[in-house]
C-alpha cells in the first residue's frame, strides 16, 4: 500500500476534474482578463466561469463572490476593513478557537487600542450562541465565527449567531475554510455577510480563495492598484488556481451527497472500531455536530508527536495540534479552549478523511495505530515526567 | 510494515557536519532518518549559523530532502534552558566559566534525543561530531578524532559506554575538507556553510546575556548581585580598586580589569561571596593541581591513582597528569609541570594516547 494520506484538513491532493481544467492554463492557454484582446477574453471568461461555479456552491449570486489568493487573506481583508471603516475604534467578537487569520488580526487590532472579546467553546467543542450574543455590544463592529473548527471538525452555531447579529445591525464574518467542500453550506440559511473559502481544502489549487461578500456590505481589499474584483482585490487574477477553483466548486456541488456518505462511513467505521483495537482511545467532541471527515482522539500516556512521527514512518499522514514554522509541535491551543490538560493535548491526534480514502485504508490504518501505540507504551511507559515540567 | 531495523536517527543541526553525516547514511543504503532539536526559540533574533537556530533546521529539513531521508523537529527548548542554559548563567553567576556545550551533548544529545529517537524505533543517534567510538576489552571507547584539529572528544567526555554503544560518529576518521568537499560534490545546499564558534544560544556578549537573563527570570536567580562592582584585590587581600561587577571577569583574563599597575596584572580567583576578584602576576597563575567534582570514568573506574593526558580546556594540548580519586566523585589532579589558568567550571578531560577515560569539572586549583 502507498502512503495513506489523513490529513485533509491540512490539504487536499487535486481533483482529476480540477487538474483537467487548470491544465490548458498552464499550458496552451494564457492571458490578462484585463485584456482587451481574444487572449484576454478567454482568461476573462474562465475567471467569470469560476465565480459562477463558485456562487453556485453557496446559494450566493456571482458578483458577491471575490477572489483572493488565500483564506487568510480573505480573513485578514474583511476584519481590517470592518475596523478601518469603525474609524479604528470599538469592538470585536470572535470565537477563542477561530483560525490564527483571525485570532492574530484580531490581536493586532488590540494592540492598536480595540478592544476584543474571546468567546471560549465548551467541552463539548462548541461556541455557545447565547454567549456569543451575549458578548455583542452597541459599538461592536465585527463578529467572527468559524463554520467548522479546523482541529476538533465541530460545527458552530453560526446560523443563530447571524441572527443576533442581523437583529443588532453587527455584520459578521464566517470563516467557512474547513466546511467548504465537506458538508453543504448555504450563504442565506447562514445569514452571514462575509463567508470566506479556500480551495485546497476541497480539491482545489493552493493560491486560490474567495470571499463571499453580501450585496449591500462594502469591502476595500487589502492590496491597492488595479480595478480588479469591482476594486475589491487588486492584483491580475491566478488564471489557473481560479480555474481549478471553480471547477472544485462545480465538483463539490455534484458530489456532495455522496461525498457526505463516503466521508461519514469512512469516520464512523474508525471510530467504531478504534476503542475495541487500541484500548484507552479517547473520543473527542462525538455527541456534538461534527464534520463528515474528522476525527480527534487522544491516546493517554503516549506522546502524539511520537506516534505522528511512528505512524508517518509506517506510512500514515496524520496531525497533531497547530505546527509551528519549524516543524515542532506545541499544545493546541484550540484542545486547552475545550478544557483537555495539557498531557491529554499531547496526546492527541487529528485524522481527516478523504474523498479518495477506502476502507481497506481505515482497516490498515487502524492495525497501524493499534501496533504503534502498543510500542511506544512499550518503550516509553512513562510520558508523566516531561510533559508535567511544561 | 514499519522499517525500523537498525533504523539510525541523524542529529541535524542543519549545519554542514551533521548534514553530511545524513547524506553519507542514506548513500550506504542505511535507513536513516533526521531529527533536529528546536532548543532555543528565539526566532525573532533569526541566529544563523548557531546550531540551534530556527532558520538552521530549515536547512536540515532541505538536507534531509536531498538525502531522500525523513526529518522531524523535536520542541526541546525546556529541557535545554533546565539542563544547558539556567546552569550557564548559574556558573558565571557562581564565579565560573562554563563549557555548555559538554553539558548539552550529556543531557540533551545523548540523554534526551537519544530516549526520542528510541521512541520513534530508532536504535542509535548519529552526529556530526570529530571523535570516534572503537571497541575495546570492556565495551566501546571514546577516541579522539584522526583529524586532531577538529578533535571534539573533550565535548563528550561525560557519555557513558551505554551512550557510546548506542551512538555514531561517521565523521570521526573524516578531515573537513573532506567533509566539505562531500557536501560540495553532493550538492548539499549548506556545503559552504562556516563554523559555528559561539555558543550557540548567546546572540551577542556573554555577560549581557547572563544579564539578560537574570532580569528576564529575578525568581530562578534570586539573590544575584547585579551591576554592583567588584573589589579588585591582590593575593594578600590588599585592595587595588573597583572593577565591574565579579561576572564579566574569566580566570586568566588580563585586559579590561580597570586597574592600573606597573606590570600586567591577570585575574587569579573570583570571589561572589565576597565581590572580589584576586589578581596577580602571571606566574600566580601558575598551579601544580586541580581538584575536581562530578569525577566520570567511561570504562570500569580504577581502583590506583592513573597517569594521563589532562586537557583543562578545550584549546589546551594537554599536560601529563596523575589523577587521585577521592570521595564522592571529588578528585585531585597533579600536573608533571605547573598549568596556567586553572579555570573553574571548565572541564578537565583525561586522555591516553587518543583515549578518552573520563574527565572531571574543575572546582579549584591546587597550591
Amino acid at each position: 500500500m502507498d502512503a495513506v494520506y489523513l490529513d485533509h484538513n491540512a490539504t487536499t491532493p487535486l481533483h482529476p476534474r480540477v487538474r483537467a481544467a487548470m491544465l490548458p492554463w498552464i499550458g496552451e492557454k494564457h492571458g490578462n482578463p484585463s485584456s482587451l484582446h481574444r487572449f484576454g477574453q478567454a482568461a476573462r471568461e474562465a475567471v467569470e466561469a469560476a465565480r459562477e461555479q463558485v456562487a453556485a456552491l453557496l446559494g450566493a449570486r456571482p458578483p458577491e463572490v471575490v477572489f483572493t489568493a488565500s483564506g487568510t487573506e480573505g480573513n485578514n481583508a474583511v476584519i481590517f476593513d470592518a475596523a478601518r471603516r469603525a474609524g479604528h475604534r470599538g469592538h470585536l467578537v470572535i470565537s477563542s478557537i477561530e483560525h490564527p487569520s483571525v485570532r492574530e488580526a484580531a490581536a493586532r487590532l488590540e494592540k492598536k487600542g480595540l478592544e476584543v472579546t474571546r468567546v471560549s467553546p465548551g467541552g463539548d467543542g462548541v461556541v455557545p450562541a447565547a454567549e456569543f450574543a451575549a458578548a455583542l455590544r452597541p459599538d461592536t463592529f465585527l463578529a467572527c465565527l468559524m463554520l467548522a473548527n479546523n482541529e476538533l471538525g465541530t460545527l458552530q452555531p453560526v446560523a443563530e449567531v447571524a441572527a443576533a447579529c442581523r437583529e443588532r445591525g453587527i455584520p459578521m464574518l464566517c470563516d467557512a475554510v474547513q466546511a467548504v467542500g465537506k458538508q453543504p453550506v448555504d450563504v442565506e440559511a447562514l445569514g452571514v455577510d462575509y463567508l470566506v473559502l479556500g480551495a485546497h481544502k476541497f480539491y482545489g489549487p493552493l493560491g486560490a480563495a474567495a470571499v463571499w461578500v453580501r450585496k449591500g456590505r462594502e469591502l476595500g481589499g487589502l492590496l491597492v492598484g488595479g480595478s480588479q474584483e469591482r476594486r475589491r482585490r487588486a492584483s491580475t487574477e491566478n488564471v489557473p488556481a481560479l480555474a481549478g477553483l471553480g471547477e472544485a466548486a462545480a465538483a463539490a456541488r455534484e458530489e456532495m451527497p455522496a461525498r457526505v456518505a463516503h466521508l461519514t462511513a469512512l469516520r464512523d467505521r474508525f471510530e467504531a472500531e478504534l476503542p475495541r483495537r487500541v484500548p484507552g482511545a479517547l473520543l473527542h467532541c462525538t455527541a456534538s455536530p461534527r464534520l463528515p471527515n474528522t476525527s480527534h482522539v487522544a491516546f493517554p500516556g503516549v506522546e502524539g508527536e511520537s506516534l505522528l512521527i511512528r505512524l508517518d514512518l509506517a506510512g500514515f499522514a496524520v496531525s497533531t495540534g497547530s505546527a509551528c514554522s519549524s516543524g515542532a509541535v506545541e499544545p493546541s491551543k484550540t484542545l486547552l479552549a475545550i478544557g483537555l490538560p495539557a498531557e491529554e493535548a499531547l496526546s492527541s491526534l487529528r485524522v481527516s478523511f478523504g474523498i479518495s480514502n477506502n476502507q481497506d485504508e481505515v482497516e490498515a490504518f487502524l492495525a497501524a495505530l493499534a501496533r504503534e501505540v502498543a510500542e511506544l507504551r512499550r518503550v516509553a511507559p512513562s510520558l508523566g515526567e516531561r510533559l508535567v515540567t511544561r | 510494515m514499519t522499517e525500523t531495523a537498525g533504523l539510525t536517527a541523524v542529529a541535524m543541526s542543519g549545519g554542514l557536519d551533521s548534514s553530511v553525516v545524513a547524506w553519507l547514511l542514506a548513500q550506504r543504503g542505511e535507513p536513516a532518518i533526521g531529527l533536529s532539536m528546536l532548543l532555543w526559540d528565539r526566532s525573532e533574533e533569526a541566529v544563523h549559523g548557531r546550531c540551534c537556530g530556527a532558520l538552521d533546521l530549515g536547512d536540515a529539513k532541505r538536507v534531509a530532502q536531498q538525502a531522500g531521508i525523513p526529518h522531524y523537529t523535536l520542541r526541546m527548548d525546556h529541557e535545554f534552558r533546565q539542563k544547558v542554559v539556567d546552569p550557564f548563567v548559574e556558573d558565571y553567576l557562581a564565579g565560573r566559566t562554563p563549557s555548555p556545550c559538554v553539558r548539552c551533548n550529556t543531557w540533551i544529545k545523548f540523554d534526551l534525543l537519544l530516549e526520542r529517537a528510541r521512541r520513534l524505533g530508532a536504535e542509535r543517534v548519529a552526529t556530526g561530531h570529530y571523535a570516534r567510538i572503537l571497541e575495546g576489552p570492556d565495551g566501546p571507547e571514546l577516541h579522539t578524532a584522526l583529524d586532531a584539529d577538529k578533535d571534539q572528544s573533550y565535548y563528550l567526555f561525560e557519555l557513558t559506554r551505554e551512550q557510546l554503544a548506542a551512538s555514531s560518529f561517521p565523521l570521526g576518521e573524516m578531515s573537513k575538507p573532506e567533509v566539505r568537499r562531500l557536501a560540495r560534490e553532493a550538492g548539499l545546499v549548506v556545503a559552504e556553510k562556516g563554523e559555528s564558534m559561539e555558543v550557540c544560544f548567546v546572540a551577542g556578549g556573554v555577560r549581557e546575556f547572563v544579564e539578560e537573563q537574570v532580569a528576564e527570570n529575578p525568581e530562578r536567580f534570586a539573590g544575584a548581585a547585579l551591576n554592583s562592582p567588584a573589589a579588585l584585590v591582590d593575593s594578600a587581600g590588599k585592595t587595588l580598586g573597583t572593577g565591574q561587577p565579579y561576572y564579566r571577569y574569566t580566570v586568566g583574563q588580563r585586559r579590561g580589569l580597570g586597574v592600573a599597575a606597573p606590570s600586567p596584572l591577570y585575574v587569579l580567583a573570583i570571589e561572589p561571596a565576597e565581590n572580589r576578584v584576586v589578581v596577580g602576576s602571571e606566574s600566580d597563575l601558575m598551579a601544580p593541581g586541580l581538584r575536581g567534582e562530578r569525577l566520570h570514568w567511561i570504562g570500569p573506574a580504577p581502583h590506583s591513582p592513573v597517569e594521563a593526558t589532562v586537557k583543562i580546556r578545550s584549546r589546551h594540548p594537554g599536560a601529563p597528569a596523575r589523577i587521585h580519586p577521592l570521595e564522592d566523585g571529588h578528585v585531585e589532579v597533579r600536573f608533571a609541570e605547573p598549568q596556567r589558568g586553572i579555570t573553574p567550571g571548565q572541564a578537565a578531560v583525561f586522555y591516553q594516547e587518543t583515549r578518552v577515560l573520563g574527565g572531571c569539572w574543575i572546582e579549584g586549583r591546587l597550591f
